[in-house]
This record gives structure tokens, sequence and C-alpha cells, in this order.
């Protein structure tokens, strides 16, 4: 994967069962492009962290002040350390559960 | 929390959720109640909330609009869950593209049923998340009390905008012992203070100082932000000339000289020419929209920008800018007014009358009675500048939007953004409702009354200072338009095959129906009855060849204007 052309944005935001429906319903109405999506909670607090993985275009800044404007959307950063090629190996890395139906 | 009100009660879920709307300055509520939400009403019973019965959701919606627009301050509706919710989504989502504050109240089926398909279940919450500032699905009483002063403080705050909350029946229905409530919410707005932002804002001043063909482009930002005095001081210390969007209308007074019109797809032609001429354009609330720049490539070529908006996803998000500040336009201009110099502007207003004498709005011949700018002219005249006009959209939204003189902000009330037909008529009723002293006209067409014209039962129940005037051509006018220009003349589905009888209409249910026949004492009949205190419906033909002009193509650019010639 070429780390160029994507980005990574870590978002902080109030968790609650509607939180990811604000989120992506963003992406989708705004035709923003939205690669990949990894999301959990932080600890034992309230807040979840979310990373998104976005084309690197001319529409980052929007997509950035559009995040910034949701309600449960506490904190948008570009996150200058975070490899993009993450995205493409979370088959690998949750391959080992053990849940059964 | 702030004690608004120390209590301890026991309350259920609906009467908390009354006394909290009561708590922030409520007092009145357009709604219809249904299954999942009867146990509001039950403790709206007992409240000194006016509630106003409509006949439909999304009635309530644009009641609430009226109120909102016309007060600047949260408009409430309540509606029941499923169709309830989903009749109303038009008017919540008017509100979204217009910034209008207002707080839908929903009826949900109980949480525990919530996602079993439960008769009238729908997902309020999924299907207002792409249409609201924000929406809340309450899942615990106790989330209430937080909850409804927080809708109201995101309905109002920074770029206003609607709120859902979704109640569910059970959490109406829960117990809670209360001891104390919040109070109103008041938005304090903030202060410029940031030393860069100051820097910013007397760069600009030098911009505008140091311009020699400037023009202030205004939208409803302005009128939101109560900024219009502010503007009218700008303006007039540097002889800027003042164009607005349909939004904007109302913002800065028409009689003043600077004032060029509305610009942008139905502007005038020396307006949309003067912009393009123009070296800077000082953006004040608005939001580049297609309808009001045309192709945005070519959209006021030789200008550097100016944008001032309280809303940073606005900034560079159509055009860039060369210098932007985010935040109130009240305080940005305060702060940038005193280094504005004081600037003559002989040569640019000189090209302005020039354009404007070579290239005027035409108005139809006074002998054409009938034609809709002169009966919308002739409404300017009759109505003093602090009444009310509300519209419909079409053709004659247009013409109101080319030839009612807005004098005032908050006096003309349009679907600007989403463009709804229907919005009219229970949008006046709100603002009837709320401005008591004020004559409300709604101008509409014979295609968008009959989008809401079941709102006559409730201008019936009210009996408000309400006219309504239908310049009924017969067709879906603006459709018909774009078909004769740019569909070839091939006319489908724009003629109404029957034409309905309004004014039997409006006295069925129950309100005084006037028809006029034809031109003869036509402006006298429609003057004497808009004078009369009570409400009305006035059936007005007028002719379906007459197209609303100029008109900028879909796609072009502004100056590519057509038609609206001598």
């Amino acid at each position: 994967m070429d780390n160029n052309s994507y980005c990574v944005i870590e978002i902080t935001v109030k968790n609650h069962p509607g939180v990811m429906s604000h989120i992506t319903g963003l992406f989708a109405r705004r035709a923003f492009n939205l690669e990949g999506i990894l999301c959990g909670k932080i600890g034992d607090s309230e807040d979840s962290r979310i990373y998104l993985l976005v084309d690197n275009d001319e529409r980052l800044d929007q997509i950035i002040k559009q995040l910034q404007k949701l309600y449960d959307v506490m904190e948008v950063l570009i996150c200058k350390t975070c490899k993009p090629s993450v995205f493409s190996q979370i088959s690998e890395i949750v391959k080992n559960s053990d849940c059964e139906i | 929390m702030a004690n608004g009100k120390n209590i301890n009660k026991t309350m259920n879920g609906a009467q908390l959720l009354i006394k909290l709307l009561e708590l922030q300055g409520v007092d009145t509520i357009a709604g219809i109640p249904g299954g999942a939400n009867l146990p509001m009403y039950d403790a709206l019973y007992e409240s000194s909330i006016n509630h106003i019965l409509v006949r439909h959701e999304q009635a309530a919606g644009f009641f609430a609009q009226g109120v909102a627009r016309t007060t600047g301050k949260v408009g409430v509706c309540f509606a029941t869950s499923g169709p309830g919710a989903t009749n109303a989504l038009t008017a919540i989502a008017d509100a979204k593209l217009d910034s209008i504050p207002i707080v839908a109240i929903m009826g949900q089926v109980s949480y525990s049923l919530v996602g079993t398909d439960a008769f009238q279940e729908v997902d309020t919450y999924g299907l207002t998340l792409p249409i609201t500032k924000h929406n809340f699905l309450i899942r615990n009483i106790k989330e209430l009390i937080k909850v409804i002063p927080e809708a109201f403080r995101i309905a109002l705050s920074g770029r206003p905008g609607p709120v859902v909350v979704d109640v569910p029946k059970d959490v109406q229905l829960q117990t809670i012992e209360v001891t104390d409530l919040p109070e109103e919410i008041k938005i304090i707005s903030e202060k410029i203070e940031d030393p860069q932002t100051i820097n910013r804002i007397k760069e600009a001043a030098e911009m505008i100082n140091n311009s020699k063909k400037p023009v202030l482009y205004i939208g409803g930002g302005v009128i939101n932000a109560e900024a219009s005095n502010h503007l009218a001081e700008l303006a007039i210390k540097s002889n800027i000339p003042v164009t607005c969007t349909l939004m904007g209308l109302g913002a800065f007074p028409p009689e003043n000289p600077l004032y060029i019109g509305m610009v942008g797809m139905h502007g005038a032609r020396y307006t949309n020419l003067l912009m393009h001429e123009a070296d800077l354009i000082i953006a004040l609330g608005v939001r580049f929209d297609d309808r009001a720049t045309g192709k945005i490539e070519k959209f006021c070529p030789n200008a550097s920008i100016i944008h001032f908006d309280i809303d940073n996803a606005e900034i560079n998000k159509i055009k860039d800018t060369d210098i932007h500040v985010v935040g109130g336009l009240k305080e940005i201009l305060e702060k940038m007014i005193p280094s504005i110099t004081n600037n003559a502007r002989k040569e640019w207003l000189e090209e302005l009358d020039s354009l404007k004498n070579k290239y005027p709005f035409i108005m139809p011949s006074k002998s054409d009675i009938l034609h809709p700018l002169n009966i919308i002219k002739e409404i300017g005249n009759i109505l003093s500048e602090d009444d009310i006009v509300a519209t419909d959209v079409g053709q004659h939204q247009m013409w109101s939007a080319q030839g009612y003189p807005v004098k005032k902000p908050r006096t003309f009330l349009t679907s600007g953004g989403l463009g709804t037909m229907g919005f009219g008529l229970p949008t006046a009723i709100g603002a009837a409702l709320a401005n008591p002293d004020k004559t409300v006209v709604c101008i509409s067409g014979d295609g968008s009354i009959l989008m809401n014209i079941q709102e006559f039962a409730t201008l019936a129940d009210l009996n408000l200072n309400l006219k309504v005037i239908i310049l009924n051509n017969g067709h879906l006018g603006l459709v018909r338009q774009q078909q004769e220009l740019f569909y070839n003349k091939r006319f489908i589905a724009s003629k109404f095959a029957t034409n309905s009888d309004f004014a039997a209409i409006a006295n069925g249910f129950g309100v005084k129906g006037i028809k006029i026949e034809n031109a003869e004492n036509a402006l006298e009949i429609i003057r004497k009855h808009i004078k009369e205190p009570g409400a009305c419906v006035i059936d007005v033909p007028v002719s379906p060849q007459e197209n609303v002009l100029p008109i900028v193509p879909p796609g072009k650019a502004n100056y590519e204007m057509i038609g609206g010639e001598e």
C-alpha cells in the first residue's frame, strides 16, 4: 500500500450506540471516500478512538472540518505516525478469535 | 447545572419533558398526537404551553420554522412515532439547509420494543441523522434533564439548525424524583480576542480600503447574526455596493442606492455584471451556493475573496479565500469597521450607475395589471416594513424575491436551500401566531398551495391576520419555464389538467375565499382584503406564459444569463 496516497485521521468520540452512524453517514452523504475504519474504547472511559483511512487529496481539509462539527466528536487529528498499511493487515490481526455461534 | 427551578417532585418522563420545555421559555408547540407521544400530550394538559393542532406533521415543522425565522428563538414541534416522524422530515431537512433553529420532539415506541418492527416504529434517529444539526435518542429518563436544554443550545448556537429528540414511550412513563432543573439557555457570542484573528480582520480592512471595485455579498448568516446594522455601517462608510442571496434579503435596506438587488440565477443583469467586474468580494454569512454563484469557476474571476462566517466548514468549501475569519459577524464587523477608511469610490459607483442604466431590472408594463411582478409590487406598497411575507416555492417565489421590497431582517420567509413546495402556508401560520401585531401575507402558487392545503383548517381554527395570495397559472410554472427554455418546449407533467377553485376550497375550510375573475379592480380588491383584519385566501389568475427573467441557464456563468432585456 502506498503510504503517501492515504492518510489516517484519528478522532476521539463520545461512545454511544449512534456515534458510528454519524461518522459513516457523514462520509456517505458528503461523497467522501472512506477506505477503512478501526474503532475501540479508550480504557474504561466513556470515550472511543476511531482511526479512519482516507484518500490524501484536496478534500481532506473539508473532511476534517465536517468531522469537527459533529457533536459527539471531541478531537480530530491527522495521525502522522499511523501506518495506513495496518488497515490491509486487519484480517490477519483478528484471525484468532474463538467466538462460536 | 444551574438551579433554574427547585421542585422536589416525582414526575414521569413526559411531565419532566414539558417542564423542561417551559423552563426553556417555550410558549407554543405545534404538533399532532398519536400512540407514542400521548403521555407528552397528557402532560401538556396541565401546562401553560399553547398547543396548535395542525393537520400534518410537516406543517408542525414549518410552523416551528415560522416562529424561529421571525423571532430568532427556537421553534418547537411534536410528532408521534412512525408516520408522524417521517411526515416531519421534510420540514426538518428544510430547517437544516436554511440554518433555522427548531427542536422536533418525537414519540417513539417503547425502548423495549425498539428494533422489533413494532407498530408505528421507524428508525427516527437514523432517518434524521443526515438532516439535523444533531439528534438524540433518549434511553433513560435521566438523560432528558441534560438533553432538552442541550437541544436548545445546539439549535441556537454557532450556525443554527434543527435538533431532533426521539423519546420512547416507556421513557415518557418512567418516573423520577426531581429536585432542581436547568434554567433557560442563553447563547453568549464569543468575543474576538485572539491577536492573530484581530490581525486578519485588520488585513481584511486594509484589503477593503485598497480595493477599487468591492462588492458585499450577503447571505442569511447576516440575518442570523443580527448584524444588519453593522453591514449598513460598513457599506455606507466605504461606499460598497451590496448584493444579497435569497436568504440574505432584508439584511440591507433596498432603498439605499448601494443596494444592487439579489445575486445569481434570477438576479438583475446589472447585479451579475457588476459582480463580474468586482476586484474584491466581501462574503458575509454566505456559502457560495450554486444558485447564487452560477458556474463557480467563472464567478467573479477578477476578485479577491474575503469570507467571514460562523461555520469553519464553509470556508474554502466551494471557493478559495484570500482572507477568512470564522466567528460571529457582529463581533468581526465591530472589530473591523474602525479600520475602514471613508471612501467615496466615485468611479466604481459611476460604473454601477452606468451598468444599472444600461441593464436594469425590467418591470412589466403597469397596464399588465395581473403580471405577478405588478401584483407583488402592489403587495409591497400595501404592507408596512414590519409586516411579514412568506413565499412558497416556484416562479412566484422568484418574482417575490425580485420584486418585493424586503426592508427588514426576518420579514421575508422563504425556503432557500431545500426549495420545499408547501413551505409557505404553515410557515406563515407560525409567523402570524408569533407576531400577532403584524400582517402576514403568504404568496403562493397553485402548485405549492396544494402541497399543504390541509392547513387552511388550522388557519380557520386560529383566524390569524394572514392573507394567502395564490398566483394561479394552472401550471408548475418553474418546470414549464425550464421545459420551454432548456427542453425544446417538450412540455410534460407541468400543466394541471383541472384547475381547482381555491376560493371555494378556502370557504369549505371555513376561511374567507376570494376569486379574482379579471384585471378590472383586481389590485383594489387585493388591497381591500389585505387591509381587512383576519384570514383570507385570494385566488389570482395569472398568465402561464410568463417566465422568471433573467435566468442563468444551469451550468452557465452568471454573466451568461438570458432574457430580462428591454
